[in-house]
């Protein structure tokens, strides 16, 4: 099969370029096949990570011919093969070197989230229907590809007060959860900023996982804020009981 | 003396972030203390993510008969008697109990009608007895530990790679590494460790396992004197995708099978019928790898070189349900629908029985201070792994470890570490930038992973290994002047060139160790000795240790197993 060509940015903090790699076709290949080729002819010191090679830890995220997606679950077959396809890092997230980026920061944000904590004297039954949902936000591997698409940080930087689709993704795995008794509705309008979110729905575009980010965790999320701290009837209770 | 390199200071020293390490690291803060844990990659990325079926425990959900006694007999005889008969017992009888836990550390298990957590059918379990998340189980599981362990506390060294543990006198004193990052070194000083890297898998082609899977923690063991059990039990997984070659090697769960999934071969013949007409699809791994490997070789293979295995009987939705991220896979990377189409699976170098021979109580190894739990370490498995066992293993002796090594700690002085120990560990991670014309790393992992695929494959014999034996010798000469380009910057030609050096350890104990037992027994099949020997090898294991600069073995009996397990493994049901 033909060559195609691989345009992929070498570079570290300091700056960088995008550099042209030949690499031969082979069927069913996916970009990170391309990429590893790259490492074992061309250049062995080309910084990228991955682990499963089977989209299910959300190591290889990169930005292919401008989209954020995981390499080893992008065909080379379903781009255009006549012109460059471009490899980029994310772009939300500093460079380490070429393709890895620091993603420290959502570790960070990750410990602000109080874990599982059952109701005191629960009984440890629990219904398909009622787990369904928050199954659903479960899925999620950490791949960040939500984070760099989300304009709050891509473009506006505002890491400090927000915490991102996929944060908003685990808190309502935590706050759906059928036998959790913490409440995390003051955390998520104080700390975690859930109100920049303009509800653009990008993160659930790139969500390899399909989870539907926006309509099922951020959006419900949002009302139990409203609910909580702009309900008349519960703020004049607030009032009331002067909190 | 170590000012010269940044250096952490804990009680429990964890290396390795999968199910085990994580486990580990949650008992022994739960012991008090201070706890760090050490990670290739970045958390949560650790190879337990890729495990799928389930999580097997005798919790008796789905068939109340299920019992520990049951799960037991299961194991030992999944694992041919080899297995060390004290561990499979604290297994089975501890397993539920982990589970349990694990749900109350906010672990959604799929469910049964009556609100507990549903069990599936798997190869060699007699009941119904893996707790699963569809096909994504590894997944809930290390995210559930991640939480735990986070909420919990411990100090996480993401992306910093061991290459040599540290001594003091005959104990362990801590370790030393690099960050992955900045390639800048790191030495950790720590009152006792924990083992707890995973498997070998990388050393094969056609594998499953990922990058990190070079057996560091066995290589790291046996350079500080640890003894390495029965590393000649590999296990090939029967079903791993074959085509497009991309993704040949790639898994797909045994919960195809379990949810009732057919094997069949070009001619649409129910092979299995032939090979196991008992349990057929749901034999064990070792059998099933066999048979689709004997069909392929006799010329009733698929036109890729597999077996066809056949989910589409059942209803669309439910195979959707049950095994999305199968549905997905092959969707996407083989243009196969699953609900219509059958798959092309063949085996795949999947998961090592042996390991680092380690006391069942404790986890402890024969280095005073060192301790492995998970697949890293070996005993519970024997000579065959069950599917849905390991995910158990993990929680059950990652706690047990951590645990031990813990109030080991609190009974032992901070060690010191010797500065010439660490002189040396870094001038022999280093040696690779300082060489050049040679060889890139690349090339030579290419020629160890065709060796080990060619020669130490499923069928084995003494030709092969004697000729693989010769083939690692030259590997070795090839990786000791192995030449990396660039910088010490996140560079994963320099990362490979110290992998390799594990790799190759590992890769020839487990041919000395297949040379050696001339019998076949479990995941080891010698075409030359096809039969399973009782009287000599069924009373055995093989004991590689480093002796001077040499690898050598030694046999060990097996211990006698007590009056009331014998009789549990006597009865039939």
């Amino acid at each position: 099969m033909a060559d195609v060509t691989l345009r992929i940015f070498r570079g570290n903090r300091e700056g960088g370029k995008p550099v042209d790699y030949q690499v031969p076709l082979t069927p069913g290949m996916v970009v990170l096949d391309a990429i590893h080729s790259v490492q074992a002819h061309q250049a062995p010191d080309l910084a990228v990570r991955w682990n499963c090679k089977a989209a299910k830890c959300g190591s290889c995220s990169a930005e292919v011919n401008g989209r954020p997606r995981l390499m080893c679950k992008t065909r080379m077959d379903s781009l255009p093969l006549d012109q460059p396809i471009t490899v980029y890092p994310m772009k939300s997230f500093p460079i380490i070197k070429d393709l890895a980026t620091d993603v420290s920061w959502n570790y960070k944000i990750n410990k602000k989230i109080p874990p599982f904590q059952p109701r005191p004297g629960v009984e440890w039954k629990m219904y398909q229907r009622d787990v369904d949902r928050v199954q659903e936000f479960r899925k999620c591997i950490e791949c960040f590809l939500c984070q760099d698409v989300c304009h709050v940080l891509r473009d506006h930087h505002e890491g400090d007060r927000f915490a991102g689709p996929r944060f908003f993704v685990r808190t309502a795995g935590l706050e759906m959860h059928p036998l959790d008794g913490v409440s995390r509705i003051p955390l998520l309008k104080e700390q975690l900023g859930i109100g920049f979110c303009n509800i653009t729905k990008c993160c659930t575009e790139v969500c390899p996982e399909e989870i539907h980010i926006t309509d099922n965790a951020i959006i419900p999320l949002k009302e139990r804020v409203v609910d909580e701290f702009y309900d008349p009837l519960t703020m004049l209770f607030r009032k009331m009981r002067g909190k | 003396m170590t000012s010269k390199y940044e250096t952490h200071e804990h009680d429990v020293l964890i290396i390795g972030a999968g199910g085990a390490g994580l486990r580990a690291a949650i008992e022994a803060l739960a012991q008090g203390a201070r706890v760090g844990v050490v990670c290739k990659s970045l958390l949560g990325k650790a190879h337990t993510v890729m495990a799928e079926g389930g999580l097997a425990a005798a919790m008796a959900n789905v068939d109340r008969a299920d019992d520990w006694r049951t799960h037991f007999r299961d194991t030992m005889r999944g694992g041919k008697l080899l297995n060390n008969w004290r561990m499979a017992q604290l297994h089975a009888q501890e397993a539920p109990d982990r589970v349990r836990e694990l749900e109350q550390w906010g672990a959604l298990f799929d469910r049964t009608p009556t609100g507990d957590i549903m069990q599936r059918a798997f190869g060699g379990h007699t009941f119904k007895r893996l707790c699963h998340v569809g096909d994504r189980t590894g997944l809930e599981m290390i995210r559930t530990l991640q939480d735990r362990g986070v909420a919990l506390g411990f100090d996480v060294f993401m992306e910093c790679t061991v290459t040599k543990l540290l001594k003091d006198g005959d104990r362990v004193a801590g370790a030393f590494a690099y960050w992955r990052e900045s390639g800048r070194f790191v030495t950790f000083k720590a009152k006792t460790i924990v083992i707890a890297t995973g498997g070998i898998g990388k050393s094969w082609s056609v594998t499953s396992n990922s990058w990190e899977c070079t057996g560091d923690g066995m290589a790291l063991a046996y350079e500080a004197g640890a003894e390495l059990l029965d590393m000649e039990f590999v296990q090939f997984h029967p079903t791993g995708m074959v085509w497009p070659p991309g993704v040949r090697g790639i898994l797909v769960t045994e919960a195809v099978r379990g949810e009732g999934g057919i094997l069949r071969n070009k001619n649409g013949e129910r092979f299995m019928e032939k090979y196991d007409p008992k349990r057929m699809e749901l034999s064990t791994r070792d059998v099933v790898a066999r048979s689709i490997y004997t069909e392929v070789r006799e010329g009733r293979g698929t036109p890729h070189g597999g077996a066809f295995l056949d989910i589409s009987h059942k209803p669309p939705e439910y195979v959707k349900r049950k095994l999305p991220s199968m549905y997905h896979q092959f969707k996407e990377l083989a243009d196969v629908d699953i609900t219509k189409t059958p798959m092309e699976v063949g085996p795949t170098c999947h998961y090592v029985m042996g390991g680092i021979r380690v006391e069942a109580e404790t986890g402890a190894s024969s280095v005073p201070g060192l301790f492995a739990a998970g697949e890293a370490a070996a005993g519970l498995h024997g000579a065959n792994r069950l599917g849905g066992n390991s995910l158990s293993d993990l929680l059950v002796f990652g706690r047990r470890a951590g645990f031990a090594a813990a109030e080991q700690a609190k009974k032992t002085a901070m060690p010191t570490l010797d500065a010439s120990q660490i002189e040396s560990a870094e001038r022999e991670v280093l040696a690779p930038f300082e060489r050049s014309d040679s060889e890139n790393p690349y090339a030579i992992h290419h020629d160890l992973q065709e060796t080990m695929q060619n020669l130490v494959g499923i069928f084995r014999n003494d030709e092969d290994l004697r000729r693989a034996l010769v083939e690692l010798e030259k590997l070795k000469e090839r990786a000791a002047c192995v030449h990396v380009e660039g910088s010490r910057l996140y560079n994963p030609g320099w990362h490979l060139s110290r992998d390799l050096h594990n790799m190759l350890i590992v890769s020839e104990a487990a041919t000395l160790a297949a040379l050696a037992r001339q019998e076949s027994r479990g995941a080891h099949s010698r075409l030359d000795f096809p039969k399973t020997d009782e009287v000599v090898w069924g009373k055995k294991n093989n004991v590689i240790v480093k002796k001077g600069d040499r690898m050598t073995l030694f046999e060990v009996p097996l211990r006698e197993m007590p009056e009331e397990l014998k009789q549990i493994l006597a009865e039939d049901k």
